[in-house]
């Protein structure tokens, strides 16, 4: 653009400011959140166990897991094998490592957590109006270069995402149906576990089909959307789950930690599940 | 009655720094007040920039506790009395003197914005029809009464002295006006690509927060933007199917 020599103020140090409130709370409580949750993921991950109840006839699948790709033969694996036939046999192998890339893409490349987290790992800004380390100055390339320019890939990641959302929809209405006593058939049921995955994949949609992607993709590359009800309809929606993005982003990813480990503690005996019906 | 003390930066150039005013602060007032009454009661000199006092020219800006706010919203009963309130002049332009900034580099780059371009009239007597709904998207943008709170907040600016390569919020969601007109047929995502340099953004939105008018410049203006940015020249699926599209 059109600029003259602009005699700006000197460049402010890292978390030099003038501001008198916690300003410090917000990343902080980012950086341990995500902290927390990158943990508990990849350690839950590695175990590559306990993640299938199917005491008393539930079907709960952890959502860590899900689709179950590989597995072991009664577990609802979608290929008949428990691990791939070219994974190196020197290397543990878990079904989650499979999947756990889609989701923790669509994440990573997401418009809220990008803003949040080069906020709470990078200092870029550690807040607004505080300052940020001095080193960096008029070095900063943003996402206009290599390598977060790659951040634009985020609509690429959307369509899977969009996939694992379904496949977890999929997985609550199996949570709906319980093996019989008998052994023969099923019948409809839900316990707690039904409830904990079904509010899961519903969290996880509002969070996935709320995103400034889909925003973009559904009606928001159009400058008119007069005499196009239906896609009116459906911006209208995801503008509405977009408005609260950051709230669906945090309550998803605490639920779909939570859902992993319910289902986990239940494998372990430590309580049982609740049949509610 | 009580009393508050005021730390206002004073003076222009390397002699410029902090000095303390203590005046009264009765009920109601707002911190642009406040400054009128030292300017009254303390320090005949002391310059600041104001119009309206209604929060509608966007004159008074200034970082008050370090928070970019106009200094006619904020009122006195929404601050610490009990310790001295912080007012400086914006951290992202020139400073001129005491609380005066010199803005006038967002007017240079608003200029070199390619101007709205309508398409041919609808009807013969030179108008054109849209509806309501097109225009509505549209609308919240044009509430900005360009105080460039926005711009002072923004990191890119503030901290990365970034203004030769980069438009700022303020004119991404004056672009974003132009560009999701319904009229319009104008291209500016290459200027905002380049000459704009929105990749620089990393939406912090800090600019949302600060915008007195609550215009949402992040969500509903740089990152729609962003996107398509991203449709016109960094993705290749988006750019095949857009042969097949007929005209927006």
């Amino acid at each position: 653009m059109s600029h003259a020599d602009l005699r700006l103020p000197q460049v402010q140090k890292l978390g030099q400011t003038s501001r008198t409130d916690v300003w410090w709370l917000q990343p902080l409580v980012v950086l341990l959140g995500l902290s927390a949750f990158g943990v508990y993921a990849t350690w839950a991950a590695f175990q590559a166990r306990d993640y299938f109840y199917h005491t008393g006839g539930a079907h709960y699948l952890s959502p860590f897991y899900s689709p179950l790709l590989y597995g072991a033969p009664h577990e609802p694996r979608w290929i008949d094998a428990t691990l791939p036939s070219w994974w190196p046999s020197w290397m543990p192998f878990s079904a989650a490592f499979l999947i756990l890339a889609g989701p923790g893409a669509m994440r990573f490349t997401c418009y809220y957590y990008r803003g949040a987290y080069y906020k709470a790992f990078w200092a870029d800004p550690i807040s607004c109006s505080v300052g940020e380390p001095k080193f960096r100055g008029e070095k900063y390339r943003g996402e206009y270069r290599l390598p977060l320019i790659l951040q634009n890939i985020h609509r690429y990641v959307f369509y899977p995402a969009a996939a694992f959302v379904i496949v977890l929809f999929y997985d609550a209405f199996r949570a709906m149906w319980f093996t019989r006593p008998d052994g023969n058939g099923t019948e409809f049921g839900v316990g707690v576990g039904t409830l904990v995955l079904l509010l899961n994949a519903t969290l996880l949609g509002g969070y996935t089909f709320g995103c400034h992607c889909a925003r973009h993709q559904i009606g928001g590359y159009l400058d008119r959307m007069a005499g196009r009800p239906i896609r009116t309809a459906c911006y209208t929606c995801v503008s509405w789950l977009n408005k609260r993005h950051m709230g669906w982003a945090w309550v998803s990813l605490v639920w779909v930690g939570w859902s992993d480990a319910y289902v986990r503690l239940l494998c372990k005996g430590v309580f049982t599940d609740f049949r509610i019906f | 009655m009580a009393q508050a003390t005021f730390r206002i930066w004073k003076g222009q150039g390397d002699s410029a720094g902090f000095k303390d005013f203590v005046t009264d602060a009765t009920v109601g007032m707002v911190v642009l007040d406040a400054v009128h009454q030292i300017q009254a009661e303390s320090d005949p000199t002391l310059a600041c920039r104001w119009n309206c006092k209604a929060g509608k020219c966007g004159s008074c800006s200034a970082e008050i506790n370090g928070n970019p706010r106009l200094m006619c919203m904020t009122r006195l009963d929404q601050l610490d009395l009990t310790v001295p309130v912080i007012i400086e002049p914006m951290k992202s332009f020139p400073h001129v003197r005491d609380l005066v900034t010199d803005v006038s580099w967002n007017f240079r780059v608003k200029k070199a914005i390619k101007p709205f371009k309508p398409r041919k009239p609808d009807a013969p007597d030179g108008t054109w029809r849209i509806q309501q709904q097109d225009v509505e998207r549209v609308q919240e943008f044009r509430k900005c009464i360009e105080c460039f709170l926005c711009q002072d907040v923004c990191h890119v600016l503030r901290d990365h002295h970034k203004h030769p390569e980069f438009a700022g919020p303020r004119h991404f969601v004056y672009t974003a006006a132009l560009e999701m007109h319904p009229l319009d047929t104008e291209n500016r995502l290459g200027q905002m690509k380049d000459a704009g340099g929105i990749g620089y953004c990393n939406i912090t939105k800090c600019c949302t927060k600060v915008c007195p008018e609550h215009i949402t410049i992040t969500d509903n203006a740089i990152i729609p933007l962003k996107e398509r940015v991203t449709d016109e020249y960094y993705d290749p699926i988006t750019r095949f199917f857009k042969i097949f599209k007929t005209n927006q």
